[in-house]
């Protein structure tokens, strides 16, 4: 087993539906045991990525290459050693929390001896264990996800793809799927997941793609991300009144760069404290001030917005 | 030892990916089939008692030389078969794309369209010999069967089950909204159930409408499944019948593979 080769490569990929290109020409490449994920808003070609990579959907251009196998041509073979967790769950609400795992197992050719008891090991994993045996209609969105999860790993698969794991989930429930996640990058298993939450990237993956209209904008770690599309850290500012744009332009001067939310302004500094004593010195006295840590939220405004501008 | 090894091996795709798909449909079904079994048993037993015996009764002279209830056995067992084949291939097909998604779900394991495709069918030609069987049973207790061939009855349900349940799996998988399926119990269910020979011979129909009702699967099966319960030679050839309902469900089978693919690979 080589791990120099990534397990999965995509040189130029390209989907298109009729009439728009969802994934415009990008190049990824994953290594076995790393955890990376694909970060943008809705639409910007996530999950058609994924979906290609899940061998359920042929490229439309480029070349795409799974555990050094050819999606469309080995469809079956390649998705016997992923694992995948859709977006929206595709349990079987009328069947036991239990018996979904092993039907799922079966379509592996696992054997019916080995599924049960792969099925009461990812059980106890997900800690779902009590629930076993009740059906799964009835079960919270949180659980739900998690049976979606252990689902995803009966096959014991080399690549997980999760799409959008905690879309929906109260935080309690996020942390719980973060947990187990976390735990299976521990033991090795590599994770392609998709998100629109920065702090999901931020926790889960080792190093990610920033999308937006189909195309990769940025990549790297989330910490080589901040540094070079972010300052060090952020004033937060809040004005009394209607609009906070009058302030923008004495700002300017202060840091290397000012966005202007609706009821905030960011204010990009090396160094926050003293910046909010210069905001005082010019005679400003915002409502409020925060000050912080870069984010990936920050690259991910900086850089989407300079596209909109364009 | 053996218990370690078979886990450490590596999982492929099933041996015959169809059959777990099945497995997976008979597990459901071991919810619910209890209500399932006690209305067919008694869905025949009605019928038989209703349309023989209460509608027979009227009819002194027979048909073909038998009473109502003989010749009707028949075609009511096709018709029961047309029944379950359908309902089978409606809302679980329709279900399981739009609702549970569970179509996805197996699409994104190892198994291939056309596994998907033949695991449902196989469920549902289960469905219709377990149906069919238990109406055989019951219309045999009650003496409607003049000859030991209707057990031939069976594989001609079979038969028809798939030569309808597959064009309707493509049907379904393509129906935009629920409110289609429906509409083909209105307007297919219905109307061959009530002029393709079930009820009374095809020849007392128009010349226009008769050709309409040869048209249709169920008249073929009707017609085999009758000379089956009766023990007499069927009014056309016994090949031509098998061809005409081999050719439904070949072709069906094409629109549902094409269908659920144009869904689940996008």
């Amino acid at each position: 087993m080589t791990t120099a080769q990534p397990l999965i490569q995509a040189r130029g990929l390209v989907k298109r539906f009729s009439g728009f290109t969802a994934v415009n020409a990008i190049d990824v490449a994953v290594r076995a045991g790393e955890a990376f994920g694909f970060l943008g808003p809705n639409g910007a070609g996530k999950s058609s990525t994924m979906r290609m990579i899940g061998c359920v959907s042929p490229p439309s251009g480029g070349e795409l290459r799974i555990l050094g196998m050819d999606p469309v041509r080995d469809g079956p073979a390649i998705r016997a050693r992923l694992g995948v967790c859709p977006q929206l769950d595709t349990l079987d609400p009328e069947l036991t929390v239990r018996e979904n795992l092993i039907t799922y197992a079966r379509y592996f050719g696992i054997p019916r001896r080995v599924a049960r008891l792969r099925a009461a090991e990812l059980l106890d994993f997900v800690q779902l264990s009590e629930r076993a045996d009740s059906k799964v209609e009835p079960l919270s969105g949180g659980m739900k996800r998690r049976l979606t999860i252990a689902r995803a790993l009966v096959n014991e698969p080399e690549i997980v793809l999760l799409d959008e794991p905690t879309t929906g989930l109260d935080p309690q429930a996020r942390h719980l799927v973060w947990e187990r996640l976390f735990q299976l990058k521990q033991q090795g298993v590599t994770l392609v997941l998709t998100t629109h939450y920065m702090d999901e990237a931020e926790q889960l993956c080792d190093r990610l793609v920033v999308m937006d209209g189909g195309r990769i904008v940025a990549e790297g770690s989330p910490r080589v991300l901040i540094e070079q599309h972010s300052t060090r850290e952020v004033v937060e500012l809040r004005f009394a009144g209607e609009s906070q744009e009058p302030f923008v332009s004495k700002l300017e001067q202060l840091g290397e760069r000012v966005e202007v939310l609706p009821d905030r302004i960011l204010l990009y500094v090396p160094d926050g404290d003293a910046a909010v004593v210069e905001v005082t010195a010019l005679g400003l006295h915002p409502l409020n001030v925060l000050v912080r840590r870069s984010g990936l939220e920050d690259v991910f405004l900086h850089l989407t917005g300079r596209t909109l501008i364009d | 030892m053996t218990q370690l090894a078979a886990r450490r091996a590596r999982p492929g795709p099933a041996r015959v990916p169809a059959l777990a798909v099945l497995q997976y449909h008979l597990v459901g079904y071991r919810r619910t089939w209890r209500g399932g079994a006690l209305s067919s048993f008694l869905l025949p037993t009605l019928t038989v008692l209703g349309f023989g015996v209460g509608v027979g009764a009227y009819i002194d002279q027979g048909v073909d030389g038998v009473s109502y209830l003989e010749w009707i056995v028949g075609g009511l067992l096709a018709s029961t078969a047309l029944q379950v084949a359908i309902a089978e291939s409606t809302w679980p097909v329709y279900s399981s794309l739009q609702w549970t998604k569970i179509y996805f779900a197996q699409h994104a394991a190892p198994l291939r369209v056309a596994d998907i495709v033949a695991g449902q069918l196989a469920f549902v030609l289960l469905r219709v010999l377990t149906s069919a069987a238990v109406f055989l049973l019951v219309t045999g207790v009650l003496g409607a069967l003049r000859s030991p061939w209707a057990v031939l009855a069976l594989p001609v349900a079979a038969l028809l089950g798939l030569a309808v349940a597959a064009p309707t799996f493509a049907y379904a998988a393509t129906a935009s909204s629920d409110s289609w399926l429906a509409l083909l119990f209105r307007f297919a269910v219905i109307p061959m159930t009530l002029f393709a020979g079930v009820f009374f011979p095809v020849e007392s129909l128009p010349v226009g409408l008769r050709w309409l009702a040869y048209a249709t699967p169920l008249w073929h099966a009707v017609d085999l499944s009758r000379a089956a319960t009766l023990g007499t030679a069927p009014v056309w050839s016994v090949t031509g019948h098998l061809l005409y309902l081999a050719a439904w469900a070949a072709g069906g089978w094409l629109l549902a593979h094409r269908a659920l693919r144009r869904r689940l690979v996008v």
